[in-house]
């Protein structure tokens, strides 16, 4: 009878103290914290954006645009090959939508060896396991008369998605880094989707600038012989050039000779410095071996020419060499002010990103509403546990007591739980932690209405208390389970806040099933053995 | 020594479901008036389901001034724009529809940050594209469908299919009480209000399981009481634990709603109400539909406590 078994009692005592060592870093400020001994969990509860502040980015790699210049290099290979094998051919050209390049081959005679030399340049995609894995990056086939049609498969177009998003987190990271806040977080999320979680960031405008640029750095020649403004009114670009707009205010038009010589892949550093002559902030950068020999040659074939310097399709400047450089470094002056050539040096420094990142969802918070909701979810949740350990007292006394303190030892556990798996506390979970108090009690009140049953049904005061314990159990686990199976489902369905409040609700409801039935029964066997009541006070 | 109130006298009989012709018609009415709600009125839907642009702003100045804000945002012509009030004098929510591109969605807050210039702090700032906006609404329809399947299949196992569908149709219930309010209130609907609905349904359904729980017990201990009778004794039996519990559930969420601040104010209150009209349908719902179902006594219910005690004795172990 109230049989509680020494390890039992060991095991219960030593999770709640467990419970309450982690969740202590809580209660306390930093400064505090860093003065007690290392030995002690010093992991405080990670506070979720909407309560510290901070930007939540969602962006989209366009698929269609990565799908469109993959098709242009494939076009580009089979322009190649077909040359090099001196083949003629007629009608080269790519489809987007249908995700294919074609092209004919004028002779017929041609067609064999132009089949079997398009048809290497698929290559298999994957982990190639001997090469049985069986699908390619895309297909070759004949079509029609002399036709031949290049598709890109399933297959291909996953491989180069996740390449490219792979590629798109660490670009994202180096520029998220230049920030400087602490524990940024960059995720994949489905196919062609990259989740940026930034804490504490105020100038939200600042970081989608920089993740938005693609970042791709040319260095090209102005083509002296165009006059760009004459161009810019007719339209008519000779097809050699490429009319570009200059980054300042208004737009300054530029014909550009299309050739690039020297990228940006090539840059094996950039930093914001200052320009020793005029004071003005530039960006240096140094090129790669192989970057600074070309750079070099460039510049001594065109000493007195413009070239430009171009991002992203636009010309940053657009400077007359002087002399050649061929040290293999240099410097952008734009009119840059200190941030601007910042976050150009940061820029150069992470490279390109693979395709153009799109903004699908964002949410900001600032801190200040991120202050305000702490306080307020602090007032509510003390508010809330304050008219429910009332009440609980009120309906049952004693009983009701060891109900509180066993609501408190929950209350504990969960922020000790929190602590150690480093999850997330939001403002919605805060709001779950409040209706785990409702729930947690819950399973008390069944206990002790059972109780208060077999007491009226005649029984001694250990044995009602034996029963109601035994009897209620079924229930508890049943009405629990319930409510752990659509709190999974919000989880699963969850982002953000509401995932916070599906952690810290599942939490409860699984610490409340234990401090509900075994901590109170531990208190009430111990209170019962030592008071012996003739009556049970409930 | 203090052994606390009774607020539920133990000896109550109610005749809960003696009554059950006029709770059929509230019940039918709280089901049904939502719908039409939702169908003349219609949701407030927020920026979650329908794409757009949210922007919570302070301004310095101690009251905001919101015709001056109105005109500067109206000004720069991108589709449908509200502004009003939010909680404080000095804050305001600027509610941006949809735009037609993600990009343009985009620019729309640069503008907007531009014409309000650095005198005012932008405390939140939400923008929900066209994609992401139709994945939540299949998303957030999927879990509450989703939820719901689950929870049929385990009443199915833990007890009869008759208590699966009384648990069902009361949530059911439920679920459209909570879009009512949503609609009549016309609060904000969004992904916290899925959450709120998907609480509900989990909380709400720990009550019927409990009232469930004592059906099922009484069936086997009264063999031959009349099954109205027996309904109304289980409600009765746990009737006090019915009003504890949802007492100490709401006077927990009602404190969100008095101090929870504007952020979660929609979802607090959505929970009490919940919590109020989740109570009604345990009663008057589930488990007088037990009567039209007509619940088995002989057969199943033989299997359904030999697995309710193992799985006693599994938690306890």
């Amino acid at each position: 009878m109230l049989h509680f078994p020494q390890w039992k009692l060991i095991l219960v005592i030593g999770i709640v103290v467990a419970g309450i060592v982690f969740a202590l870093p809580n209660v306390f400020p930093r400064a505090t914290m860093e003065n007690m001994p290392s030995w002690l969990p010093h992991k405080q509860v990670h506070l979720g954006l909407d309560l510290q502040g901070g930007a939540h980015l969602l962006y989209q790699l366009d698929e269609n645009e990565m799908t469109e210049d993959w098709l242009g290099t494939i076009r580009d290979d089979v322009r190649e090959t077909l040359r090099k094998n001196r083949i003629p051919y007629i009608d080269l050209m790519q489809n987007v939508a249908e995700r294919t390049v074609s092209v004919k081959i004028r002779e017929g005679g041609d067609f064999d060896k132009a089949y079997s030399e398009l048809r290497k340049l698929s290559v298999p995609v994957g982990g190639t396991l001997g090469g049985f894995s069986g699908a390619h990056n895309f297909d070759v086939d004949q079509s029609g008369d002399n036709g031949i049609v290049l598709k890109v498969t399933e297959a291909g177009l996953t491989q180069r998605m996740n390449s490219a998003i792979q590629a798109s987190i660490e670009t994202i990271r180096r520029r998220v880094d230049a920030f400087g806040t602490t524990e940024p977080s960059i995720q994949r999320q489905g196919r062609n989707r990259v989740l940026v979680q930034v804490p504490g960031i105020s100038d939200v405008e600042r970081l989608k600038k920089l993740i938005g640029e693609t970042g791709k750095l040319e260095f090209k020649l102005v083509d002296p012989s165009a006059n760009a403004a004459q161009l810019a009114e007719s339209k008519q670009v000779p097809p050699d050039d490429d009319l570009l707009y200059s980054t300042s205010t208004p737009p300054v038009p530029y014909a550009i000779k299309k050739e690039t010589l020297v990228s940006g892949e090539s840059l094996v550093d950039a930093q914001p410095s200052f320009d020793q002559r005029t004071g003005e902030p530039v960006v240096t950068f140094r090129f790669d071996a192989t970057g600074a020999k070309r750079f070099g040659k460039v510049t001594q074939e065109n000493v007195g020419l413009p070239f430009a310097i171009v991002l992203d399709g636009k010309v940053i400047s657009a400077p007359v060499i002087r002399e050649p450089i061929l040290g293999g470094s240099g410097q952008i002056s734009g009119r840059f002010n200190v941030q601007e050539a910042n976050d150009l040096a940061v820029l150069l420094r992470s490279g390109a990103l693979p395709a153009k990142l799109t903004v699908i969802e964002e949410r900001t918070v600032g801190a200040s509403l991120g202050a305000d909701s702490i306080a307020a979810g602090k007032k509510a949740a003390l508010l809330g546990l304050m008219l429910v350990v009332l009440f609980m007292f009120a309906a049952y006394g004693l009983f009701g007591l060891f109900a509180n303190i066993a609501l408190l030892i929950n209350i504990a556990l969960i922020f000790g739980v929190l602590s150690l798996i480093g999850s997330t506390l939001t403002l919605p979970g805060i709001a779950g932690i409040v209706l785990t108090m409702g729930i947690a009690v819950d399973a008390n009140v069944l206990i002790n209405e059972r109780i208060r049953e077999e007491i009226r049904a005649g029984k001694s005061p250990f044995a009602s208390v034996e029963a109601g314990y035994t009897r209620a159990m079924s229930t508890i686990v049943d009405s629990n389970v319930t409510t752990l199976l659509s709190t999974l489902v919000l989880f699963w369905l969850g982002s953000g806040p509401v995932r916070g409040f599906a952690v810290t609700l599942s939490i409860g409801i699984l610490a409340s099933m234990f401090t509900a039935v075994t901590v109170t029964r531990l208190m009430v066997v111990y209170w019962m053995r030592w008071a012996r009541p003739a009556m049970v006070p409930i | 020594m203090f052994t606390g109130f009774h607020f539920i006298p133990p000896d109550t009989r109610i005749g809960f479901v003696k009554l059950r012709t006029i709770s059929w018609v509230i019940s039918a009415l709280l089901t049904i008036a939502p719908l039409l709600l939702v169908w003349k009125v219609g949701l407030n839907y927020g920026i979650d389901f329908q794409g757009g642009t949210l922007m919570e702003i302070q301004t310095t100045e101690s009251a905001a001034n919101i015709a001056d804000i109105r005109a500067k945002v109206h000004g720069l012509n991108l589709g449908e724009v509200q502004i009003q009030e939010f909680g404080a004098p000095n804050d305001v929510l600027i509610r941006i529809a949809a735009q037609p591109t993600e990009k343009e969605q985009q620019d729309s807050i640069a503008k907007v940050k531009q014409v309000l210039g650095d005198d005012v702090e932008y405390r939140r700032v939400e923008v929900v594209g066209p994609t992401i906006s139709s994945e939540l609404i299949s998303g957030g329809t999927l879990a509450v469908v989703v939820a719901m399947g689950a929870i049929l299949l385990y009443i199915w196992f833990r007890f009869e299919w008759q208590f699966a569908v009384a648990a069902i149709a009361s949530l059911v219930h439920d679920v459209t009480g909570t879009i009512g309010l949503y609609s009549a209130l016309q609060l904000e609907f969004n992904l916290s209000s899925i959450a709120a609905i998907l609480t509900i349904i989990g909380y709400s359904l720990n009550d019927k399981v409990v009232i469930f729980d004592r059906i099922r017990e009484n069936l086997r201990k009264y063999k031959k009481m009349p099954l109205t009778e027996l309904l109304d004794l289980s409600i009765n039996e746990t009737l006090s634990r019915t009003v504890l519990t949802h007492v100490t559930t709401f006077l927990a969420m009602m404190a969100f709603v008095i101090v929870g601040g504007e952020a979660i104010y929609g979802f607090s209150l959505a929970m009490v109400w919940g919590i109020v009209i989740g109570a009604y349908s345990s009663i008057y719902v589930a488990a007088p539909l037990q009567l039209i179902l007509g619940v088995r006594r002989e057969g199943g219910t033989a299997t359904a406590p030999a697995k309710a005690k193992a799985a006693g004795a599994a938690a306890r172990a």
